[in-house]
């Protein structure tokens, strides 16, 4: 059994403690936002927040969160991340996306005026295969100056 | 019966096939074209509401289903816009002329008196009292299409032409939207056991050391040489089958040695030849160069690996798969279970972005092999990242050398390209194989390689044709038939290698004349439209070339794709020191009517930065045991960081058929890249990837 909080619900999961983290939130809280893609920490696609740090949930044990908050992208639907993209038309398969969006939560908390080097540099370790690239980065500078603007969240 | 109809309303005459009117004042499309993340159900949406008058937002689209779908075979190739496009405008307007017709016989006036307004008819500016909903029983659409109703003119579009928002992106950004995300009752998950090669066998499983390393109950299916983990803990059977390396034993594994992952290994294998155009005669000019270009072997790498789902209940088998064709895959799984197709349902949901044939296909049979072993389960597998990167069919490494006869005016007057390259298509509806049907008791043969005919674009010899006023042109074209890895179809084919070396070779030509790139090549191009997009790409990027060997290095490619679809001309800007960092990019292309105009510059980008990726870090490596790039550190893609500004023109020419865009930037901006680094180097790279070994490699050759 751990204990932790997930988008602001505190849950107790049966899964042993070495389960990784990706697997739990799919399968066990039905949290299918986060997804496969390597499971080696090297696409992004399973990108969660720790207390409010990015972390890899495909390599993540779960036994190693028990008391933290996790933020996923299901709770971010309300986030203005979510319009900027939308906005932006940034994606084409989308599989990315999730994960791109909650590093890029992560950026706009802890500098809400980000430069494109900046936002550049958090999102690199995430893959898009697409080639939306150029459209996400917008959309992350969209979301910016919502925040800015006083959206709210 | 009218002798243009599109092939898929050919293929499927029933108007109630393709539209339906559902009580909650939804118009239901069904279409045989899937999803891919290009777009192509909010641009076949938005050509069903224009033509029915009706809201985008009423539009509701049913896509890849052989239960309820038209068989439209597969999504490839560009076609979707321009196949199913037309078939949908056609279907639309015949529907719309249908029921309007009977309105107005109905009132007894002309159907010119009536109009539709989001799906009400009017009569002049007062409503009949009569919509579609209310009124389509009376028009009988259990009829085959006659395909002779008037279609609008483009001039009146209200929704074909604007930039609606894609339909399916809001459910992939904030949660389950994928295949990968699909639950169904008496779920267990599974994992493969992956037989190594054709004719491997496995001799020693240690299943209690399997077993230990997965840490959880599951069971053991195999049929021959395939063999799979299968229980309700997706951990457990993932911790199986990630540890099968150390526990499993195979014989007569095929051995590898490393020159054959180079296309250079492929020039004098057997092969199958083929001559278009002009017979391979040495030119009679007084002047001849040559030059060979080549590509690896490159991976699709969807960043979502393959997954399938299956269950076998009462007799009947339901499949769930991200596949480019829905009905060529039930009739493959048919052929290789053994079981009438008409016991089987294939629907699509949606996957990751696959840029053609990937492990989609493979993984359904695998779901379906362990269903009928398993009935009454759902059977959920998912490839692990190294099983997509060992065994997806790769895009077949070319080797293309160029041959020109040269006029006193420095232009070429004899063409010939010698294409060596293993096939581009063997998806199992064209005489592939499913991988799964190699490892049964009776394996499946093995497969005869084929390769598209001119008619359909052709595969290693797709845009090998130059589209310059070259008075004689010849391609040779040796279709390897023993190859070292599965190859099938990837995005454009043959036409990335092929235009690299074109358009790369055309720049040299143009170095030899002292012309400029640009110039020379508006001097040998008489199509109009051609024309455009290299004079508009070039007005773009402010086209003015500084001397070579800077570090800074401007390109340009153009082609026709497949000689007869889009137009695009692409110019890069770029430094080039160990490495090419890309600066700018911009793009001109002419598609005909644009249907999505935001929705196409996507594809133009998409299409920028994929060929970019490849034209600069992707390569297929094989060691003894096989493929040894099986993860992102040893497969690099173009990251976020080397991504460059892109810039788009679409050119308007709504007068003219609308042609796909996926493919179209493919080619051009690969030859822009290699242009321009041969520009900022001083020197010319033919062979891809444009790596940092083979810069260094080229500045030490001068």
């Amino acid at each position: 059994m751990t204990r932790f909080e997930v988008n602001g619900q505190s849950v107790e999961v049966a899964s042993e403690a070495t389960a990784p983290l990706l697997d739990v939130l799919r399968n066990e809280l039905d949290l299918k936002g986060s997804r496969y893609g390597c499971g080696l920490e090297q696409c992004g696609s399973c990108m969660v927040l720790v207390d409010g740090e990015p972390a890899y949930a495909c390599s993540r044990e779960v036994g190693s969160i028990a008391g933290r908050h996790i933020t996923t992208i299901e709770g971010l639907a309300a986030h203005p991340l979510i319009a900027a993209f939308l906005d932006e038309q940034a994606g084409q398969c989308g599989y990315c996306l999730s994960g791109i969006v909650v590093s890029a939560k992560a950026l706009l908390d802890r500098n809400p005026a980000p430069g494109r080097e900046e936002i550049v540099v958090a999102l690199d370790r995430h893959l898009c295969r697409c080639g939306a690239h150029t459209r996400i980065l917008r959309a992350v500078e969209r979301a910016a100056v919502a925040l800015r603007e006083g959206v709210s969240a | 019966m009218s002798e243009t109809l599109p092939l898929s309303v050919v293929n499927n005459r029933r108007l109630d096939r393709w539209i339906r009117f559902d009580a909650d004042r939804s118009v239901r499309l069904a279409v045989g074209k899937v999803e891919l993340g290009q777009g192509i159900i909010t641009a076949l949406s938005q050509i069903a509401a224009e033509e029915l008058d009706v809201a985008l937002g009423r539009v509701r689209v049913l896509s890849g289903d052989t239960a309820d779908a038209p068989d439209e075979g597969s999504t490839t190739s560009s076609q979707s816009i321009e196949v199913s496009g037309a078939s949908v405008r056609l279907i639309a307007a015949e529907v719309r002329a249908r029921v309007l017709d009977r309105l107005a016989q109905r009132l007894n006036c002309s159907p010119d008196e009536l109009t539709v307004e989001d799906g009400a008819f009017m009569r002049g500016d007062a409503p009949t009292g009569h919509d579609y909903w209310s009124f389509v029983q009376e028009a009988d659409l259990a009829r085959e299409a006659e395909g002779t109703a008037p279609r609008k003119p483009y001039g009146s579009y209200r929704i074909v032409g604007t930039s609606a928002p894609r339909l399916d992106l809001p459910a992939k950004l904030t949660g389950a939207a994928f295949i990968h995300d699909m639950t169904r009752p008496d779920l267990l998950h599974a994992r493969i056991l992956r037989q190594p090669g054709r004719g491997a066998r496995l001799t020693v499983l240690d299943e209690a050391a399997v077993r230990r390393a997965a840490g959880g109950a599951f069971r053991i299916v195999r049929v021959g040489d395939f063999c799979a983990f299968v229980g309700e803990d997706e951990t457990a059977v993932q911790r199986a089958a990630a540890s099968v390396p150390d526990h499993a034993t195979w014989e007569n594994a095929r051995q590898f040695t490393p020159d054959q992952q180079e296309a250079a290994s492929l020039v004098g294998q057997p092969a199958i030849e083929r001559i278009v155009g002009e017979p391979p005669t040495p030119p009679d000019a007084p002047e001849v160069m040559r030059a060979t270009y080549s590509r690896p072997f490159v991976a699709h790498a969807a960043l979502a690996p393959s997954c399938a789902l299956a269950e076998y209940r009462a007799g009947s088998l339901s499949v769930w798969s991200h596949t480019q064709g829905v009905y060529p895959l039930r009739q493959s799984l048919a052929n290789v279970l053994g079981i009438e197709r008409e016991r089987i349902t294939v629907r699509h949901v949606q996957g990751a972005g696959c840029y053609g044939h990937n492990g989609a296909d493979d993984v359904a049979l695998d779901a379906a092999l362990i269903a009928m072993q398993v009935p009454d389960h759902c059977i959920r597998v998912q490839w692990r990242r190294e099983e997509e990167f060992a065994f997806e069919p790769f895009s077949t490494a070319m080797s293309i050398s160029l041959r020109a006869g040269l006029g006193e005016d420095g232009r070429p007057t004899d063409w010939m390209a010698e294409i060596w390259a293993g096939t581009h298509v063997s998806r199992p509806s064209s005489g592939g194989n499913m991988l799964a049907a190699e490892a049964l008791p009776t394996p499946a043969r093995e497969p005869k390689p084929q390769d598209p005919p001119e008619a359909n674009g052709g595969g290693g010899t797709r845009n090998a044709m130059p589209l310059y006023d070259i008075p004689v042109k010849r391609v040779l074209h040796h279709l390897v038939t023993r190859m070292p890895v599965r190859t099938s179809a990837m995005r454009g084919l043959g036409a990335l290698p092929n235009v690299f070396a074109m358009e790369g070779f055309i720049d040299e030509l143009a170095e030899r004349a002292g012309q400029d790139p640009v110039a020379y090549r508006l001097g040998m191009m008489s199509e109009p439209r051609a024309r455009r997009v290299i004079e508009t790409v070039a007005r773009l990027a402010n086209w003015s070339r500084g001397p070579a060997g800077t570090g800074r290095g401007l390109g340009m490619g153009f082609s026709r794709y497949k000689n007869r679809a889009a137009y695009a001309a692409v110019i890069v800007e770029l430094d080039v020191g160990e490495e090419v960092r890309l600066r700018r990019v911009w793009c001109a292309a002419d598609a005909g009517l644009v249907i999505n105009p935001d929705g196409a510059r996507n594809q133009l980008e998409g299409g920028i930065v994929h060929a970019a990726s490849v034209t600069l870090k992707e390569q297929v490596t094989l060691g003894a045991a096989g493929v040894t790039s099986l993860d992102w550190d040893s497969y690099p893609i173009l990251r976020f960081s080397e991504v460059p500004e892109i810039t788009t023109e679409l050119i308007a020419a709504p007068e003219h058929p609308s042609l796909g865009m996926g493919e179209c930037t493919f080619g051009p901006t690969a030859a822009a890249i290699g242009n321009a680094v041969a520009h900022g180097l001083g020197t010319r790279i033919r062979e891809m990837p444009l790596s940092r070994e083979r810069i260094t490699t080229a500045l030490l050759r001068g």
